[in-house]
């Protein structure tokens, strides 16, 4: 798919964790290989927003939602969408490096495995090719076997890039993946998003404004559950149109 | 009177230790005594012969068998329905009535003498089932009986598995039974396995429970519907009719060796399946 294809169409997503409305009429258009920064402060939503994407919200109790979400032009909530599959297609990077208690290899195999690739030659094509996207693979190529927790905190981020990769997404979504890590683990996971962008769309809660200008292609500003503002480019940067925007991107709040 | 931090904590230290020694010193000591005792009454003829003369001469061959039949078919048959009622608690329900009323009823077993299983055995199992003084009555009775511990530690070693690792696995498309299959069940392994081992040693040392319920007869059993006496009922008979004290020691060093070996094996086959897992 070209860029400036729409992937993600969200349309007046709400969504309540029991009576608490977290999301309110969320509209917002995701186009195919970009990095789109959604930023806001905490408890902004925005977590929320990633996890509805790949319906993860799902499984907490007593959640409702309304409105749409489109993928491919396909709702997400269609009686014959398997909510493993759409999980496949939409892979997700969590705020928290969280290698799964076993060795490097089997994390990446993980996903792979689950749907039933056991040739152990195409898996390990598969490892390397995911541990090398997420530029990893020069780092543990010499260990695959040893417990991934051995790792170094931007190290098992990486590898949960690769384990998500390993899955052959279409979408990635990270939700502020760079929060624990040093400056170069972060500039490193950055430098690897500019290449992935070439193959998949991806999705990022930035850590902070700095990093959401560093790489994004299009920005999204979210509060208190609400879409601020959309922009293209630096244009939400350069040109906030709201005040609640300019505010929070100059370091008034948040 | 008003302690300095320093005193406090030089106080408090001391008295930690001196309750950890004291604890040591007191399990050695019972430890040893029965090992020091027992154990010269050993030999080879002891662990093959079955007793004879009511237990003043022979082994204990026949009820080294019934201990290791009996406890096999209890944890045979508590461990997959405890595991199952631990996974449902933790895993496929939510908190409600009939997670209370589980837990209750749970708990409230695992507070009842076993004797009372032992009459509860014998009534259900032996009269009414029908099975009669056997390993099988036996084995049933020590399931019932340690059902409660297998389904509270395992299912607080399921809980303890942090929940991260259950929405990475669902965020990596898998099913709520992979999930559990590939990643709960082994990161909770080892407490799961710590409460069927203390099961294990529960099942060797009872007596109340068996002796009402698997009968006491010396003879090697044939089969699982065969009466059988365990080590600790021969012991407590050895010892209640005065008939050999020797044989108790040498029969009570067993006991301690025997749950002595079920640890040490089971924690070395734990250690090996989870070597992968090993965090550091």
């Amino acid at each position: 798919m070209k860029q400036g294809n729409t992937k993600i169409s969200i349309r007046d997503y709400q969504f309540f964790y029991g009576e608490k409305q977290a999301l309110f009429d969320i509209n917002l258009d995701i186009r195919a290989n970009e990095i789109l920064s959604v930023l806001g402060p905490a408890n902004s939503g925005i977590t929320t927003l990633l996890r509805s994407l790949n319906r993860l919200c799902d499984l907490i109790p007593k959640v409702r939602m309304q409105g749409d979400i489109l993928v491919d032009g396909e709702s997400i909530y269609a009686p014959h969408v398997v909510v493993t599959e759409l999980r496949r297609r939409l892979g997700m990077v969590f705020d928290v490096p969280s290698p799964l208690p076993m060795t490097i290899f089997d994390n990446i195999a993980f996903g792979p495995r689950l749907h039933g690739k056991k040739n152990r030659q195409r898996l390990a094509d598969t490892v390397e090719q995911s541990l090398r996207m997420a530029a990893l693979w020069e780092d543990v190529k010499d260990r695959l076997h040893m417990p991934a927790m051995s790792l170094s905190g931007g190290q098992q981020q990486r590898l949960c890039i690769a384990r998500v990769l390993a899955l052959q997404p279409e979408v990635i979504l990270l939700d502020r993946p760079c929060s624990g890590l040093d400056p170069i683990s972060t500039s490193k996971i950055e430098d690897s998003l500019q290449l992935l962008k070439k193959r998949f769309t991806i999705v990022i809660a930035p850590h902070n404004v700095q990093q959401a200008t560093r790489i994004s292609d299009s920005a999204a500003f979210m509060l208190m559950g609400r879409l601020i503002e959309v922009g293209v480019g630096d244009d939400l940067f350069a040109n906030p149109r709201d005040k609640r925007t300019s505010d929070y991107i100059t370091g008034r709040y948040g | 009177m008003k302690l300095s931090a320093r005193a406090g904590q030089r106080i408090a230290k001391t008295l930690i230790w001196a309750a950890a020694v004291a604890v040591l010193a007191v399990l050695l000591f019972v430890i040893l005594y029965v090992l020091i005792k027992g154990l010269p009454i050993v030999n080879w003829g002891f662990l093959t012969e079955i007793p004879r003369n009511m237990g003043r001469d022979g082994g204990i061959a026949s009820t080294i068998v019934g201990t290791l039949l009996i406890t096999l078919v209890a944890i045979v048959i508590a461990t997959p329905f405890g595991l199952g009622t631990a996974f449902y608690l933790a895993e496929y329900t939510r908190e409600g009535r009939i997670t209370r009323i589980i837990r209750f009823s749970a708990e409230s077993l695992a507070g009842i003498p076993s004797i009372v299983y032992g009459l509860f055995g014998f009534i259900f199992f032996v009269d009414i089932l029908h099975l009669r003084w056997s390993i099988l009555s036996g084995g049933l009775t020590l399931a019932v009986m340690i059902l409660p511990t297998i389904i509270r530690t395992s299912e607080e070693s399921i809980r303890a598995v942090p929940d991260i690792y259950r929405e990475v696995c669902f965020s990596l498309s898998a099913t709520k039974w992979q999930t559990i299959i590939k990643v709960v069940f082994p990161s909770a392994l080892r407490g799961i396995a710590n409460g069927v081992i203390l099961s294990v040693g529960r099942c060797v040392a009872e007596t109340a429970a068996v002796v009402l319920t698997a009968g006491a007869p010396l003879r090697m059993p044939s089969s699982l519907s065969s009466p059988t006496r365990t080590m600790a009922v021969h012991f407590y008979l050895l010892v209640r009719e005065g008939i050999s004290m020797d044989n108790a020691f040498g029969t009570a060093a067993l006991i301690v060796i025997l749950i002595f070996i079920i640890n040490v094996g089971a924690n070395a086959l734990i250690n090996r399946a989870m070597s992968k897992n090993r965090t550091r």
